[in-house]
């Protein structure tokens, strides 16, 4: 038999957070800190609408672009939280999981060879998502020095004639750096100078915790060259739903509801109705939600002070990223022996690019119970090193 | 939000955390923390600290029932003296003035239905304002105080996820 398997897929290391996975599963009594999602329940009376439109049989597809309510409730959205205005027909459509539409976004704007520029550490996908599209990524290491910020400079020694994509991961997981609007103001000119794009994953835009978030699409002469990436799952806690969306120039949005409409067809139908409500009347769930993120985190904050542990404070999403330098172990070795030695599972730092390596990640999507059992077990740990 | 709402909507889901803990999990300084929380008893703001029990889950009897009470407001108090009369006997745990159609929502806890009858039968129905009652039994407790009692969480994420 020939070899049933493309080259290309073949030559892509699988997730580094799968590997670790596999090992925590066998671990019996483990307490984890790595899950990736909200620990809240999807807020009822958006799952209450979800039901209500199976009952009323809204069992078909929609329209490829999906919902038009829904794409009006993002550009409304978009509008208010952002002051930019996206043409709901023509510029926004919806996506399933933000994830399709980093997928999407890459498919449609890159030749083969073409660079993509992609900061880490980072969430898993940006670069075998770019290797699938047969495009180049180079990647830009984030450094705690700049709290894991992307600065201007660091683009533009990784530009070359053939760049043309800048991913642009924030808020970020794993280190759940943020940037500011002084930050993005220096990215953008360097993208307006260069002829770049920008795929911007705001996925975590509304867990910001130093004030509200900012969006690159809000800087002058962004809008017209920036795929802006959202989702319901981490502000509604509505990960399962698997519900995305992206807003550009039409230009683009044709090419990527192309891809869309032949791969996927449309986004899940009682998702989007349970979209339509989380975007109405979702804005208390999001701030409870938010709050209680944001007192875990300085919760975990004062502990790894107070246990000796070194960590830059983020002000986004819903993980801390402590280095572990001092201890003179890889961040393989140290989550590994962690699991093993007081079955805390935490993720390495290198799980989300290499120059994770001497950090590891710790969500705080747990409830505080949770964090504090969690806590004495990483202290005990310490203090035998 | 100010410190002083953020504490309230802490504490009142959890009101056994420490002043330290409290200025912690707030961002701010621990002697702001506890300054306010003495502003906030003194003022009557906080009334008070209590445990939520489930008694349903252990051998101890107890009987709550919600008693609708109609009762003619007396000239120059309103409605404020019957519900003083009514609130100061122990086994009353709330009393309530509603918009609709009664006056007082009483509820009482009793150690069986016969001494909650009695209560009705021989101190509330005789008081000369009231002019009717209605009581209803509380047969199960799904939801109290914005808890759940009859379900625990359960985490059924996935162990690791990206």
């Amino acid at each position: 038999m020939r070899n049933p398997i493309g080259k290309k897929v073949v030559d892509i290391k699988p997730s580094g957070i799968r590997k670790f996975f596999d090992i925590v599963q066998e671990t019996e009594g483990a307490i984890s800190l790595g899950v990736g999602e909200p620990d809240f329940d999807t807020p009822w009376h958006i799952r209450d609408e979800g039901i209500y439109s199976l009952e009323k049989g809204r069992t078909f597809y929609t329209s490829n672009s999906g919902l038009k309510e829904l794409r009006q409730e993002i550009s409304n959205y978009i509008k208010r939280t952002q002051n930019v205005e996206y043409d709901p027909l023509k510029e926004i459509f919806v996506t399933v999981g933000g994830s399709e539409a980093i997928d999407l976004a890459l498919r449609a704007m890159v030749d083969a060879g073409d660079e993509v520029l992609i900061p880490q550490p980072s969430y898993v996908s940006y670069e075998p998502c770019a290797i699938l599209a047969d495009a180049v990524p180079v990647t830009i290491e984030l450094k705690e020095e700049n709290q894991f910020r992307l600065t201007a400079e660091e683009v533009l020694e990784k530009v070359t004639d053939k760049t043309k994509i800048l991913v642009l991961p924030f808020p970020n997981n794993p280190t759940g750096a943020v940037m500011t609007k002084e930050d993005l103001e220096a990215i953008a000119k360097v993208v307006i100078e260069k002829d770049l794009f920008v795929i911007s994953d705001e996925i975590y835009g509304e867990l910001t915790y130093s004030g509200e978030h900012v969006s690159i699409v809000s800087i002058p002469g962004m809008k017209e060259r920036t795929i802006l990436i959202n989702g319901f799952s981490k502000a509604y806690a509505m990960t399962g739903w698997r519900l995305g969306y992206a807003c550009g120039p039409e230009i683009i949005m044709k090419q990527m509801i192309k891809i869309h409409q032949f791969a996927i067809m449309c986004a899940p139908t009682t998702s989007q109705y349970a979209a339509v409500e989380a975007l109405r009347n979702g804005d208390d769930d999001v701030k409870m939600m938010r709050e209680q993120y944001n007192q875990r985190r300085r919760y975990l904050l004062n502990e790894f002070e107070r246990i000796g542990l070194t960590c830059f404070e983020p002000f986004g999403a819903f993980y801390v990223f402590p280095s572990i330098k001092k201890f003179g172990m890889s961040s393989d070795e140290f989550c590994t022996r962690l699991l093993k030695e007081e079955k805390l599972a935490v993720v390495p730092g290198t799980a989300f690019g290499d120059c994770g390596e001497g950090y590891i990640r710790i969500s705080y999507a747990y409830s505080l119970d949770n964090l504090k059992a969690a806590m004495e077990r990483l202290e005990r740990f310490i203090s035998k090193l | 939000m100010s410190t002083r709402e953020e504490i309230l909507k802490t504490i009142e889901k959890n009101s056994r955390i420490d002043v330290h803990e409290l200025s912690v999990l707030l961002g701010a300084e621990e002697i702001e923390v506890a300054n306010e929380l003495k502003a906030l008893e003194e003022e009557g703001v906080i009334c008070g600290y209590h445990t939520m029990i489930d008694w349903s889950k252990t051998s101890i009897e107890k009987v709550n029932a919600l008693i609708e009470v109609k009762v003619t407001p007396t000239r120059g108090l309103g409605f404020d003296s019957i519900a003083e009369r009514i609130y100061k006997y122990p086994e009353v745990t709330s009393v309530y003035l509603m918009s609709g159609g009664f006056d007082l929502m009483v509820i009482l806890e009793g150690k069986s239905l016969q001494e909650v009858a009695g209560f009705v039968n021989n101190k509330l129905a005789t008081l000369d304002t009231v002019l009717s009652t209605a009581t209803h039994f509380i047969l199960k407790k799904y939801k109290d105080h914005g808890t759940i009692l009859t379900k625990k969480y359960e985490d059924t994420r996935e162990i690791i996820t990206p």
